[in-house]
């Protein structure tokens, strides 16, 4: 194209050192290489690898909401039914149908994906609040029914689940699901990076941005809200169902309300579209109550008054703050 | 030839006809003007044409297609493009990104090969950042490339909406008041960009109150009052229509 409109060129910007550095591609990966392989070094004892493990579990099924509420825009309030969804099909699955372990646990993603599916479309349509609501109301469906049908979850006592077997092997011990569930955070990280820097991850983002501007720009509005929502719903399944695996027993408490918050707190906490914000969120919030023990009866006051704390301080997340911070030291 | 066509088209919100019963003509390669005072629809015209609404009754055909029933997106893919009057742009993006949006069309949408980051997603998604900096040069924002959509002045920001739509490489751009809110100064670049627009083979609809500018660059134009066409014409038949003065200054009678 021609014209005489041309302001002076300012040319391809050249990639720098920092860009390098605080890329989630190639810094962000890295460092959580390096933290994932150093872990197990600093860590000793049933305890603290149970908490290593929670935290692994609940970065990856933030990172998939972050792509949802971070990225696309749309708020989910019921995102832990789908986590205990995929849990108690795979828990019930295997101990009353003696279903292979992994056919079990695809079934339960596959479970949740087509609800997940058809519900996107009624959903979705709605905004803000009511979006909210919505996603709300169906996890207070799906933790209903898990409570109400005793013979098939136990109920409210909720069930024991049988050890994860793979292709004849066992995993019992803590170290092995370990390195299961950091190999599959690491995946879903990348994952996630490779989505984010697309067409598809730009897509998604204007859903945030301008729901109209996508639209008009071609984006079929429908077709990638439907995609995120079954995407991070079918992620919540499986790590719910591995969760359901390590602990050997499922609680409705899983699928819950408090849970749902809890997750969503930890994308907002850690940074609403930021990778690895999600798996920062993720840790505080998993590691942060563990400490508070130690304030016995203020526990609880103590946590309220820390993310009151962050969030006035950090209203855009731990991680996009601190990132902004350092790259303006840095100049 | 006919670009677009506009069929004995009505939409009626309750009580109200919105759009009564117009029917226009715009033809390829040129400028084409809607005005008309506040509420005449110019806007609620942008909105049956993209297919935001529906018409209660009528039709618009792109190049000779039927557009019925074709949602937003469909349309923009048939070769429709459009600019808002109040800011459409993706704050949460930079520049660059947002005239990207605009190529969404043109670039690979499988998920797998996003998730995958296969090489031809890869090659197309580069080209068109590039594309997207040369446009955006285009349009006069060269200096913007990299910056936070937020933080550009307000008619920068029109200007990327206007590099967003041409992004999508249209044969129709529809523009809506793109000169609101700007000084004279930034009105007349605009007339420039505009002019430059169509000269590359775009045809181009504009909505606008700025007579000076719709004056100037409309090889015709359309006169709206109440939902109905008053005057249709070149710009000179325009200005020394009876009806056209009548409803801009108050009817004499």
């Amino acid at each position: 194209m021609s014209g005489n409109m041309t302001a002076p060129v300012r040319g391809g910007r050249k990639t720098n050192w920092k860009d390098v550095v605080f890329s989630p591609r190639y810094g962000g990966l890295a460092t959580l290489l390096l933290v994932l392989l150093a872990t197990p070094l600093f860590i000793e004892g049933l305890y603290q690898f149970d908490i290593a493990i929670l935290v692994l579990i609940n970065a990856t099924v933030v990172i998939a909401l972050n792509l949802l509420v971070g990225y696309a825009g749309q708020v989910s309030l019921g995102h832990a039914a789908f986590f205990g969804l995929g849990g108690y099909a795979t828990a019930v699955l295997t101990t009353r149908y003696d279903w292979p372990s992994l056919l079990a646990l695809a079934a339960g993603v596959v479970l949740v994906a087509a609800i997940a599916a058809v519900m996107a479309r009624p959903i979705l349509r709605l905004k803000g609040y009511y979006l909210a609501m919505a996603t709300l109301g169906l996890g207070m469906i799906i933790y209903l029914i898990i409570t109400q049908e005793t013979w098939l979850t136990g109920g409210p006592d909720g069930m024991s689940v049988g050890a994860l077997e793979v292709f004849g092997y066992t995993v019992f011990d803590e170290l092995v699901w370990y390195w299961i569930l950091a190999g599959l955070l690491l995946v879903m990280y990348w994952l996630a990076v490779n989505i984010v820097e697309s067409p598809v991850g730009r897509a998604l983002r204007a859903l945030h941005g301008s729901e109209i501007a996508a639209d008009n720009s071609g984006v079929n509005v429908t077709h990638y809200k439907t995609l995120v929502f079954v995407l991070s719903a079918g992620v919540a399944a499986l790590m719910g169902g591995l969760y359901a695996f390590y602990s050997g027993f499922i609680a409705p408490n899983t699928a819950g309300f408090m849970h749902s918050i809890e997750l969503v707190v930890m994308v907002v906490l850690g940074g609403m579209a930021s990778l690895v914000g999600s798996i920062v969120g993720a840790a505080l919030l998993t590691i942060l109550p563990q400490y508070l023990v130690v304030f016995s009866e203020y526990e609880w006051l103590v946590y309220g008054l820390i993310l009151m704390l962050m969030m006035i301080f950090m209203p855009r997340g731990f991680v996009p703050t601190l990132h902004g911070l350092i790259r303006r030291v840095l100049g | 030839m006919s670009m677009l066509t506009v069929e004995s088209m009505t939409k009626q919100f309750g009580g109200l006809r919105a759009i009564d019963d117009l029917s226009f003509e715009v033809t390829q390669g040129a400028v084409h003007s809607v005005i008309g005072p506040n509420g005449a629809g110019k806007t609620t015209l942008f909105n049956l044409v993209t297919g935001v609404y529906q018409p209660t009754s009528g039709r618009v055909l792109l190049d000779g297609q039927d557009l019925s029933g074709k949602a937003v997106h469909q349309r923009a893919a048939m070769g429709m493009s459009r600019t808002f009057q109040n800011l459409q742009l993706c704050y949460n993006m930079t520049a660059r990104e947002n005239v990207m949006l605009g190529a969404h069309l043109g670039l690979p949408q499988s998920f797998f090969s996003s998730l995958l980051r296969l090489p031809h997603m890869i090659r197309a998604d580069r080209q068109c950042r590039d594309r997207a900096a040369a446009l955006m040069e285009y349009v006069g924002l060269g200096d913007y490339v990299d910056h936070e959509t937020s933080a550009m002045p307000y008619g920068a920001q029109k200007r990327l909406e206007i590099a967003r739509a041409l992004a999508a490489d249209p044969k129709l751009l529809l523009l809506d008041e793109p000169a609101a809110g700007l000084n004279a100064n930034e009105t007349a670049g605009i007339e420039e960009l505009i002019r430059g627009v169509s000269e590359d083979g775009v045809t181009v609809v504009l909505v606008e109150h700025d007579m000076k500018l719709v004056m100037n660059i409309s090889e015709h134009i359309v006169v709206l009052n109440y939902g109905q066409k008053l005057a249709e014409g070149t710009a000179q038949e325009i200005r020394n229509h009876p009806d056209v003065i009548a409803a801009y200054l108050g009817a004499a009678a």
